[in-house]
């Protein structure tokens, strides 16, 4: 594991993957006591790739994904305890509560939610990268779906539009080998899937999803290269998730021995511990103390969204329709009262000039009249 | 007053929103460079380049959902759907994505976008190509859905549409393109949610929106007031969020409902007014509220049977007649 990384990233790198396991394990409890209901999809095993992804970004690089979206939102900054909240179904949620496990925002942290359709947010982030490429920001789109939403018309259309029009946006593809219970290869033609980028005449890379630091310092190429006006990329990040698809998942289509070959040999909280503790980077006994700091900040997620009220009923209606002169809800700052919430704001009207020339005129030579034709 | 089509009208209410603010852009199937299979952006590309009016390739899903996406972070698109037929392909993106966002990130996000194209039936086109859909985009909250009727309306609609921050349908009328009538001059805007009274009247009420106010109810009513009878003619131009009040005004005042659409008539447009008028103008009805809707069938291509199909002249006079209690 060679890297330029200080050691205090690594360790920070460490300590986030391990807080988002610990609070997946958390959430997984709480999903037994009832306090947690309906569908919830747990990102255990994959925590490299949201954090080697997080570091490898700027704090306003819009990002999103699919419904396995606790961990990429805690990752980018997000409260753990409003999280909680959300999954608990209570107003010191993000969304009040209205969404629950499948839809996480947090847009003060540029984090632009979890969506319950396979495939569905795919073209919205191309939409978001068309954004910013019209008004000449400087900023990058990363979006992540699971292997199943690849086989979605979703991605095809958009991959399309994406490349053809140079959008700075990372397609990554969160490779867990299983669309619930189907084995990828069993329902694709192709199951590598970087390589349909081929087709799109976009750059496609895969990366080993369970190294934190292979992923940080791919994530890191593929945004200097979006940024520098490339276009779009797709990332299959290799990967996997421990649990089943999602709670009522007994995860039969696998061998018990598939999951233990995978935890004890690949990892990814494991590799970068041998790693730390070969550079002498960190001692046991020093993650063993960061290993509680994380267990009683996991509590304490549990504890306040214990403690958070239910939504009020007359927000029964709410949030549906919206009139322009309306604030947008800063989450922090009515759950914890914050005063520091930095919201995204853009020029209005013709505040922006636009000069991006999408498609430079070429001449066309019209073709000359035919008698007769139909 | 100048007197413009229906296109026309639509083109204006584009270039002065666009000219108004840079956020706004169009993208869609033949847009651009083609000005517009039915020249609704004629002269577009060529006034704001090609960022802001756009050829999409055939992906409907694609570019709803991509439209979608810059509205969320702040841009103001306006997404043609070549017919509303095609748009089934973008159900998912409409339904799924725009009309749940503001709802799904608790108030974090708005989502400022237009959908917009022709429905209802275009002449001899069979059955993909000639539907009223506008009954499955009002069933979902989150939505608001426009369906103007004549080129005054589809002008202050559109630039109400596109200022508005929720999702708009806005449904045009395939066969209204080239109606001509007169448009107000200067910054004419229509507030969303507001029935129009095309005609004022005391006998009996006529509600109906889209091409069936100039292709049926006006005759009609010009028919029936040959024979003595004032239809009061309600032009509803937003099916969502819906003029209950201008409705139950004129039902005290006509105690008669007939609705004419141009849609199917299982779970029509027609069938929740009829619900609302039941239950809060029971005691003003003097007869059953009667519809008039397209027959629960799909579209022949033969003239005649399509013609047969359709709700007419004739038949909304039957229903006139019907709730009158006249033979």
């Amino acid at each position: 594991m060679p890297t330029k990384l200080t050691d205090e990233t690594l360790l920070a790198m460490y300590r986030m993957m391990a807080l988002l396991r610990r609070f997946e394990e958390k959430a997984g409890q709480a999903y037994g006591q009832k306090k947690i209901q309906g569908f919830c999809h747990l990102y255990i095993g994959q925590e490299a790739v949201a954090v080697g992804t997080q570091y490898a970004l700027e704090p306003d690089d819009y990002m999103l994904t699919g419904y396995r979206d606790h961990a990429h939102p805690i990752a980018r900054g997000a409260h753990p305890g409003m999280i909680m909240a959300e999954l608990f179904g209570r107003y010191g949620g993000y969304s009040k509560g209205r969404g629950g496990s499948m839809h996480l925002f947090d847009v003060e942290h540029h984090w632009y939610g979890g969506y319950g359709i396979v495939g569905g947010q795919i073209p919205l982030a191309a939409g978001m990268a068309f954004a910013s490429k019209y008004r000449g920001e400087d900023r990058v789109t990363v979006c992540s779906f699971g292997d199943a939403a690849a086989n979605q018309g979703s991605f095809h259309e958009t991959f399309n539009m994406a490349s053809k029009w140079k959008l700075p946006v990372i397609y990554v593809c969160e490779n867990n080998r299983y669309g619930m219970g189907t084995d990828i290869a069993r329902v694709s033609a192709e199951a590598e899937i970087y390589k349909r980028a081929v087709a799109y005449k976009m750059r496609g890379e895969k990366v080993d999803g369970q190294d934190v630091l292979a992923v940080y310092e791919m994530m890191k190429d593929l945004a200097d290269h979006c940024r520098s006006g490339k276009g779009p990329v797709l990332l299959e990040m290799n990967t996997y998730r421990y649990r089943g698809h999602s709670m009522s998942d007994a995860a039969t289509y696998r061998t018990k021995e598939e999951v233990e070959e995978e935890r004890a040999n690949k990892d990814p909280i494991l590799r970068l511990k041998d790693h730390l503790l070969k550079k002498r980077i960190a001692s046991e006994s020093g993650l063993e103390k960061l290993h509680e700091d994380i267990n009683k900040e996991c509590d304490e997620a549990i504890a306040f969204a214990d403690a958070s009220p239910e939504p009020p009923l007359e927000e029964l209606y709410g949030d549906h329709y919206v009139n322009p002169e309306d604030p947008d809800d800063k989450p922090r700052e009515r759950v914890l009262g914050a005063k520091d919430v930095k919201w995204p704001s853009y020029p209005k009207g013709n505040e922006l000039k636009v000069t991006w020339d999408l498609e430079p005129k070429t001449p066309v030579k019209a073709a000359p009249a035919r008698k007769g034709a139909a | 007053m100048a007197e413009l089509q229906y296109r026309e009208a639509l083109n204006q209410a584009l270039a002065e929103e666009m000219e108004r603010d840079a956020n706004v852009f169009l993208m869609g199937e033949e847009v651009a460079r083609y000005n517009g299979a039915y020249k609704v952006s004629q002269g577009l590309l060529d006034r704001f380049g090609s960022a802001r009016v756009v050829d999409a390739p055939i992906s409907e899903l694609g570019f709803a959902g991509l439209g979608v996406g810059a509205a969320m972070v702040g841009l103001r698109p306006v997404i043609e759907m070549m017919t509303w037929n095609f748009a089934i392909l973008a159900m998912d993106q409409i339904v799924n994505n725009a009309a749940k966002l503001r709802h799904m990130s608790g108030g974090q996000l708005r989502c400022p976008i237009v959908f917009r194209g022709p429905g209802g039936a275009g002449g001899r086109l069979s059955s993909q190509h000639s539907q009223a859909l506008e009954a499955n985009y009002v069933h979902f909250p989150g939505l608001k859905v426009l369906a103007p009727s004549t080129p005054a309306d589809a002008k202050g609609l559109l630039k109400a549409a596109i200022r508005d921050d929720n999702p708009v349908i806005f449904i045009e009328g395939e066969l209204l393109y080239g109606l001509k009538r007169d448009v107000p001059e200067g910054e004419h805007l229509i507030e969303i949610g507001k029935a129009d009274v095309k005609r004022p009247g005391k006998d009996v009420t006529i509600v109906t929106w889209s091409r069936m106010l100039t292709a049926v109810v006006e005759p009609a009513a010009e028919a029936l007031a040959t024979q003595g009878i004032d239809a009061e003619v309600i032009d509803l131009r937003s099916l969502k969020p819906l003029d209950e009040e201008t409705i139950l005004k004129s039902v005290a005042k006509t105690n008669r409902l007939v609705v004419v659409e141009e849609g199917w008539p299982w779970c029509g447009v027609g069938a929740s007014i009829a619900d609302i008028v039941q239950k809060k103008a029971f005691d003003h009805l003097d007869a059953p509220v009667t519809r008039v809707t397209g027959l629960d069938i799909n579209m022949n291509y033969a003239a005649n049977l399509e013609r047969a199909t359709q709700p007419s002249v004739e038949r909304t006079l039957a229903a006139v007649n019907e709730v009158l209690y006249r033979s």
